[in-house]
């Protein structure tokens, strides 16, 4: 059943140099209980896509969709209603995203308080439930300090417990291991698992990272320049990619190459997002581009299941 | 623990730049000018009267010796007498420090009530003809003197519009016929507590021009630091998340923007306190304003050495402590501080 | 030239032209006054207090003094006043917290501490008491201003030593064995001083702000010597009646003042320094 459906999802942003389209056309299908990466190199559009479900773009941007549901309702129209209360964002930056002169169970207590109409003692113990749920024990000490005096993984924990704090069934996690060592990284990466496993949550799994798909994701999304060139289940991205850029950025991967030989690092660079773009986005890097590729978007091929956008049949060399 | 830490060393550092403080005034006051005992013994003293004003004066006991027994006199309040008046410059204090510290609360209160909202504003709408024009004015008030902005204010407030009174601190009629009593010797809350709201208008009008003289500049900085504390906290992350959370706007605004800038907000009092204090020698003077001031300003033309040093150690006691409870203040709004 | 405008910008260059007016005034006073034995001093009793006309530009004061050629001459004492206060205190600064910064320790802590006792006190105050004791005259009112400005210096100096002496190439010249005086002399000295420099091109406003107020309070030049300071004070007594006796001076101060502080503002924009707010 689809959780999440969004097809030709555009977000414009008015700039002094001229529109930039930030995001050109997603489509995203997740379903209920699923992981969803969506990977793309930094400035391809990830967070914003994040931002629209949120209806956190920036001011003056315009949010256009052919489809934009969440659970049925139209987002366009909702996103503001259902953020923080069935759509929740784990952010990137743990230390950035707490507020530094609050205390933790301030912080807890403010989001509970939003949400729910029960009594600070039930609220306080409500904290400390979901607290532990998120692998913090002693809850009772950890409320009475503030975010600097904690590690990147408890402040990355207790973001997640705040966003479990607003009930939400869906969250945003947006490079929550960017931030982290990365052993720290893969235990919040299992929390995460665990939480969506137990309380049946569904998540889009904001990264630049293919190990944190192998790791955690169901289905995945490869973004590019604004496009989302390739969708299928995360095994079948990592091992058997048919868009160019998809097996492009697997080559990339420091062990894609055999030992000793160099690294094959993406030639070229985005496309500027203030540009518009007749044919494919990706001709000017693509290895196999021919004639074809130059003159139309190219059109969607595959199955429901695994689909990419190419013009080339065969695709992926 | 930090902060347990943290506090004690500024205790203790505080009690150790008091004792410093009144060393350097006692040098400064007592050794370096060159004859305090001609200065003691009155105009055209007599050898005699000279030899009499040292012992007095205690000039030939070792300076160690002087110092213990300058900073015990002090501690205790005991200021010694006027070379001028031979009245008991403690008695002086307790009339002149509380009209200075009415004046210096009073401006630091406009200071903050000018320059914080403006500051707010120019962040809301940066780049806006009102956000230039507060950098503009924030400019001006730094190169401004303080001695001839008074003056010009006098010159448009009180002899063009003839709006606001010229000096003073309270209306002849007023001080003269039913004098107010005098309780904290601030004129605004001893006006309340007798119950005269005319004396309190009064009092209220004459303090208006001295303590804008004095606000200008600390404005200027308010606004500044406030503008720098808001474009950074409303563009933080945890705003962001905050929002992404749920958390209404009016939670977001006052339960976790302004804890942000409550820091900045009190840096600007602790500047505009002490720019105050600073400012009222000049200040006083032209406004004949009956304080701590205008007391050592009068204290320099005639070299009352005792007068100048006990007027600047209390005042400097005062910014001392002033400093002390904004820092302490600070670690209990953001934790942070005492780590540094 | 216009590459010149352009780096310190258009205000910026404005406000150069115009300490450079002052400084040309300051240095030719005797010859661009209109009445120089006026501007020096000698009182002119049959013209007192006379407005501004074609005579007098800027009227007379209460001794019958050319106030315009009073004014040239004032640039000289607030020129200086406002540069000297700032050497000085660099001077005594910079070593201080060279120092404090290189060794640390019991050195660091005890320079540290002298400095916290000097910046307890409200600025002007202290200088107020020292110029006092030292008595009337120029030298002794910028001496007693320098007094209670160096702190601020020793402080910078010392934080851009603790950057500093953390850089690998001074890391590496002491693992060398190269001599501490000339690690602080050659490596340090030059990159600590830079932005100094900057905060005290940004001070001069301010100090001859303060000397200025000195001088209003009857601590700084003797008479007749011109001074900004002196001179509104000498005419607050018939302000503002006649008020060009004052205010000629009193925004001449402005001027100045207002033109290092753009000048100061341009040039940290350049060096990309940070401000540093305090009375």
């Amino acid at each position: 059943m689809t959780h999440l459906d969004i097809q030709g999802l555009s977000v414009t942003i008015p700039s002094p140099a001229g529109p930039v389209q930030a995001v050109r056309s997603i489509d995203l299908c997740i379903a209920k209980g699923e992981i969803h990466g969506l990977i793309g190199e930094s400035g391809c559009g990830k967070t914003m896509i994040g931002m629209a479900l949120l209806g956190l773009t920036p001011a003056g941007a315009q949010v256009a969709a052919r489809v934009f549901k969440f659970d049925r309702i139209d987002l366009a129209t909702s996103a503001a209603a259902l953020r923080g209360k069935r759509i929740a964002l784990i952010s990137q930056d743990p230390a950035a995203a707490l507020n530094p002169v609050l205390t933790i169970g301030r912080q807890m207590d403010d989001v509970l308080l939003t949400h729910s109409q029960q009594r600070k003692k039930d609220r306080t113990a409500a904290a400390a439930a979901l607290l532990a749920a998120t692998g913090l024990p002693d809850a009772a000490k950890l409320m009475k300090r503030y975010p600097h005096q904690l590690s990147g993984g408890m402040q990355q924990r207790v973001v997640i417990a705040q966003a479990l704090a607003t009930g939400a069934d869906f969250l945003i996690a947006d490079e929550p291991t960017t931030a982290l060592d990365v052993t720290v990284g893969a235990q919040v990466l299992a929390l995460l698992r665990k939480l969506v496993a137990d309380r049946g949550l569904t998540v889009l799994m904001i990264t630049h990272d293919m190990d944190v798909v192998a790791a955690v994701c169901d289905r995945a999304t490869v973004l590019y320049a604004g496009l989302s060139v390739e969708t299928g289940p995360a095994s079948a991205i990592l091992t058997r990619p048919r868009h160019p850029y998809t097996s492009a950025l697997l080559a990339a991967l420091p062990d894609a190459a055999p030992h000793g030989q160099k690294l094959a690092a993406i030639e070229g660079q985005i496309p500027p997002s203030t540009e518009t773009i007749s044919g494919c986005a990706f001709e000017l890097r693509c290895p196999v581009a021919t004639a074809v590729c130059h003159g139309a978007p190219p059109p969607a091929r595959g199955s429901d299941d695994h689909h990419w956008l190419c013009h080339l049949a065969e695709g992926a060399p | 623990m930090d902060l347990v830490r943290y506090t004690l060393r500024r205790v203790f550092l505080s009690v150790f730049v008091v004792v410093g403080v009144t060393f350097l005034v006692f040098v400064v006051a007592q050794v370096v000018p060159s004859d305090p005992a001609a200065l003691y013994a009155g105009p055209r003293p007599t050898a005699e009267q000279i030899a009499k004003a040292r012992v007095t004066l205690d000039l030939d006991a070792p300076l160690p010796q002087r110092f213990v027994r300058f900073a015990t006199a002090m501690g205790t309040g005991d200021f010694g007498v006027s070379y001028k008046s031979r009245r008991l410059i403690s008695q002086d204090l307790r009339v002149y420090l509380p009209a200075t510290l009415e004046l210096a609360s009073f401006s630091t209160f406009l200071a903050l009530l000018l320059g914080i909202p403006a500051g707010v504003i120019a962040a809301a709408r940066r780049g806006s003809w009102l956000d230039r024009l507060g950098s503009l004015g924030s400019i001006l008030s730094v190169a401004m003197p303080t001695f001839f902005f008074a003056m010009l204010l006098q010159l448009v407030f009180s002899q063009w519009l003839g709006i606001l009174p010229l000096a003073g601190r309270l209306s002849q009629q007023m001080s003269i016929s039913d004098p107010l009593p005098f309780l904290t010797g601030f004129n605004l809350i001893d006006a309340v507590t007798a119950g005269r709201p005319a004396v309190f208008l009064d009092a209220l009008a004459h303090l208006i021009l001295p303590a804008l003289t004095l606000a200008a500049y600390p404005a200027g900085i308010a606004m500044r630091l406030t503008r720098a504390a808001m474009i950074e906290i409303l563009a933080g992350r945890h705003i962001v998340a905050a929002r992404a959370l749920g958390l209404s706007a009016p939670r977001i605004l006052f339960g976790h923007a302004l804890p942000n800038a409550v820091g900045p907000a009190l840096t600007v009092i602790g500047l505009s306190f002490a720019y105050a204090l600073t400012g009222a020698v000049l200040v006083e003077i032209i406004f004949a304003w009956p304080g701590l001031g205008r007391y050592v300003s009068e204290a320099i033309l005639s070299k009352d050495f005792p007068v100048i040093a006990a007027a600047t150690l209390v005042v400097t006691l005062c910014y001392v402590m002033m400093n002390l409870v904004i820092d302490l203040t600070q670690t209990l709004v953001d934790p942070r501080v005492a780590l540094t | 030239m216009s590459a010149f405008v352009r780096r310190l910008g258009f205000g910026g260059t404005l406000c150069l032209a115009l300490i450079v007016t002052f400084a040309l005034l300051a240095l030719f006073a005797p010859w661009l006054s209109p009445y120089p034995d006026q501007g020096m001093g000698t009182p002119n009793v049959i013209a007192k207090l006379k407005p501004p006309a074609a005579t007098f530009w800027l009227g007379t004061d209460h001794l019958g003094r050319d106030v315009l050629s009073r004014v040239i001459f004032g640039a000289r004492v607030s020129m200086s006043a406002g540069l000297l206060i700032v050497a000085f205190s660099l001077l005594i600064g910079l070593p201080v917290g060279l120092l404090a910064g290189y060794f640390g320790g019991w050195v660091d802590e005890a320079l540290m501490r002298i400095t916290d006792v000097f910046l307890a006190f409200p600025a002007l105050l202290l200088a107020v008491l020292l110029a006092a004791a030292l008595g009337p005259g120029l030298l002794n009112s910028i001496v007693a201003v320098a007094v209670t400005w160096w702190p601020w210096y020793a402080r910078m100096a010392r934080a851009e030593v603790l950057v500093l002496r953390g850089q690998p190439y001074v890391e590496a010249a002491s693992v060398m064995g190269v001599s501490q005086g000339r690690i602080l002399i050659r490596h340090i000295l030059p990159s600590a001083a830079r932005p100094l420099l900057v905060q005290a091109a940004l001070d001069v406003g301010p100090a001859l702000l303060t000397a200025s107020s000195l001088s209003f309070l009857g601590l700084g030049v003797l008479p007749p010597t011109a001074d900004w300071g002196k001179m509104v004070d000498e005419g607050r007594k018939f302000f503002p009646d006649r008020w060009w006796v004052s205010t000629a001076p009193g925004i001449a101060i402005f001027l100045l003042a207002l033109a290092f502080s753009v000048l100061g503002d341009a040039l940290r924009d350049r060096e990309g320094g940070k401000r540093r707010d305090a009375p």
